[in-house]
């Protein structure tokens, strides 16, 4: 790895960590929530690296890729639509193997505090099975449950429950103990 | 005279003691069994200072006055309705004067504050049949505590009456909360059961979740994200001092449980999709697993006299409550009404257990026996859950959640009868009681 590109990915994960408060959860801008793949390939030459648009950046995972999933009511399993955004989770973490991913799971305000925990555990370890059986090594994941804890949105009907059944894969700069 | 005051505390109870609707014509009692509900008016002149301390005397007499009419099994007669005056403790009782205006119970008390003590006394007479009911008490305490005090006297006051035991001096563990919905700051705080008090245990660095006390109120067991994880915590009351209990590496850990001696703890543990309970012996630190299987076990709470557990699992498909003997083994499901059950919470007297439901979009605290028969709902609301028992079984806190973007959470209680709804007020948002024991 060339110094210039370390230098970026720091800059990149040092980026990533400062918005660490209002985007923790994922609360962010919310764009490209299953973006297509394509949507900031066609800058080349002019990739400003970290942005959105460099594919190796923390951005273009989260708003290029998708950074979450989304559940049923009280479900687990994962839809065809979030397996798609896993195979793309799963390819970038394959590419970039200087992250590491924590997975979050929650749950809407349905539900009570305790049983949630459980729930929003059972949707993050669905998406860590998944990236595991598309080869991304075990030691560079993560889970941990919130539960109905950490809503991003705020109103009580299904229009907000919807997005706050989710599994977020937070990356974040690093190296396994042991990478395989 | 036939003054049988009868105060329903649900089906269960009536059925249980239907010999109590032939109790007549005796000293001053509330029976608790079926019937209406019709408080008992009670007297209660400002207690004597004794010594000048007017203001305490009165504080006291208005949290004694609080505390019965709170129950909803008394009503206080005003003040200016009264004929006869209280100027001294031991002056004698003009029993006709307080039966004229309708009074059933008359408590008399006074005050003496000496430097930074004090001391109350207090008298409860029936007057109907013009009798003192027990001997004169009294309590003493620093001026600090005084609220303390007037909840001990109305403990007795209580007590004597209903032949139960009281729960006014007694605290509350629960999680304050404040902020947004989605960022939510909470810490553990303590409180006396009318919200009085209020004690912050933890900063709101982490997230903090169901605390319970221990059976004798000097530990708290909670969960929280100070690891970045959930984990167990026990925290001592007096110094605030707490530290993490062990568990495996990676896995999460929730909804701990204190034994009923307090010596131990049960407590959920995730791994992959998995939850189980575990119990663990606080001193050696060493486990055993409860439940085996892939689904969601947690919530347990034991019967008090330690020999059974009850618990909430999906392994039916959604969340029901399940009884196990407390080494383990076969359980049996005890809920099969519509909807979700869970939060299941065993009374201190043994007969009934609490819950949470959730059915066709409302939430319900509600009662039903240990084998699962004669189920009520007592609230109903857009969320309640977490329910806790008073330390005497009757009065059931839980936490209130309001709808939409500005929610809040705050406590409230409900007879075990689901009369007598109330509001603990408290500084900010609440969530998660738990009710200690009676001091």
């Amino acid at each position: 790895m060339t110094l210039p590109k370390t230098a970026a990915l720091l800059c990149a994960a040092l980026l990533a960590a400062a918005c660490t408060n209002p985007d923790r959860f994922g609360a962010g801008d919310g764009a490209g929530m299953n973006g297509g793949m394509g949507a900031g390939a066609g800058a080349n030459g002019g990739i400003v690296p970290g942005s959105a648009n460099d594919p190796q950046s923390p951005a273009y995972f989260n708003q290029t890729v998708g950074d979450r999933v989304l559940f049923a009511v009280d479900q687990s399993t994962l839809s065809p639509q979030a397996q798609q955004t896993l195979e793309g989770q799963a390819q970038w973490l394959q590419r970039n193997a200087d992250y590491l991913a924590v997975i979050e799971g929650h749950a809407d305000e349905q539900g009570t505090r305790e049983y949630n925990i459980a729930l929003g555990a059972r949707r993050a370890n669905a998406v860590m099975e998944f990236l595991v059986s598309r080869g991304v090594a075990p030691n560079r994941l993560r889970t941990v449950s919130y539960g109905k804890e950490r809503p991003i949105e705020i109103c009580s009907e299904e229009s907000c429950y919807a997005k706050n059944r989710r599994a977020v894969t937070v990356i974040s700069f690093g190296t396994a103990g042991a990478t395989s | 005279m036939r003054r049988l005051i009868s105060l329903c505390l649900g089906l269960v109870l009536a059925a249980a003691l239907p010999m109590m609707a032939a109790a007549q014509d005796g000293p001053l009692r509330i029976d608790i069994t079926e019937g209406v509900i019709e408080p008992v008016p009670v007297a209660i002149p400002s207690f004597v200072p004794e010594n000048g301390a007017s203001d305490m005397a009165a504080q006291i007499t208005r949290v004694v006055g609080e505390d019965l009419t709170g129950t909803g099994l008394f009503r206080r007669i005003p003040q200016e309705a009264f004929i006869s005056s209280i100027s001294s403790f031991s002056s004698p009782i003009q029993y006709a004067d307080w039966r004229a205006i309708n009074a059933q119970a008359l408590v008399t008390g006074a005050v003496t504050v000496e430097g930074s003590q004090v001391i109350v006394k207090f008298r409860l007479y029936d007057v109907f049949t013009g009798q003192e009911l027990g001997e004169g008490m009294q309590f003493a305490g620093t001026t600090d505590g005084w609220r303390r005090m007037a909840h001990k006297v109305a403990d007795q006051v209580y007590s004597r009456i209903t032949g139960e035991s009281g729960y006014f001096d007694s605290r509350v563990v629960f999680v304050s909360e404040s902020g947004p919905k989605d960022q939510r700051a909470k810490r553990l705080a303590v409180m006396d059961y009318d919200g009085a008090n209020v004690q912050y245990l933890t900063g709101s660095g982490s997230i903090v979740l169901a605390p319970r006390f221990s059976p004798s109120g000097d530990r708290v067991i909670y969960t929280s994200y100070e690891t970045g994880s959930p984990r167990v915590h026990v925290l001592s009351v007096g110094d605030t001092q707490s530290r993490i209990l062990p568990a495996q590496a990676g896995s999460m850990s929730f909804a701990p449980r204190f034994t009923p001696n307090g010596q131990g703890l049960l407590y959920s543990v995730n791994e992959g999709s998995n939850t189980d309970i575990y119990r663990m012996d606080m001193a050696s630190g060493q486990t055993s697993q409860l439940t085996t299987g892939p689904a969601i076990d947690t919530a347990p709470s034991f019967s008090p006299d330690g020999s059974r557990i009850v618990f909430e699992s999906d392994r039916s498909g959604s969340q029901q409550l399940y009884v196990m003997p407390a080494g383990g083994g076969e359980p049996t499901r005890i809920s099969f009404g519509p909807g979700r059950y869970g939060t299941p919470v065993w009374s201190p007297r043994g007969d009934l257990i609490a819950f949470t439901k959730q059915n066709a979009g409302r939430f319900h605290i509600g009662v039903m026996r240990v084998d699962g028969s004669e189920e009520r709902l007592l609230t109903a609301s857009f969320l309640d859950e977490s329910p806790t028992w008073a330390p005497n079984g009757r009065v059931i806190m839980f936490a209130r959640e309001t709808q939409g973007a500005q929610g809040a959470s705050s406590l409230y209680t409900v007879d075990v009868s689901g009369r007598n709804l109330k509001r603990v007020t408290t500084p900010d948002g609440a969530s998660d009681p738990s009710w200690g024991p009676l001091q």
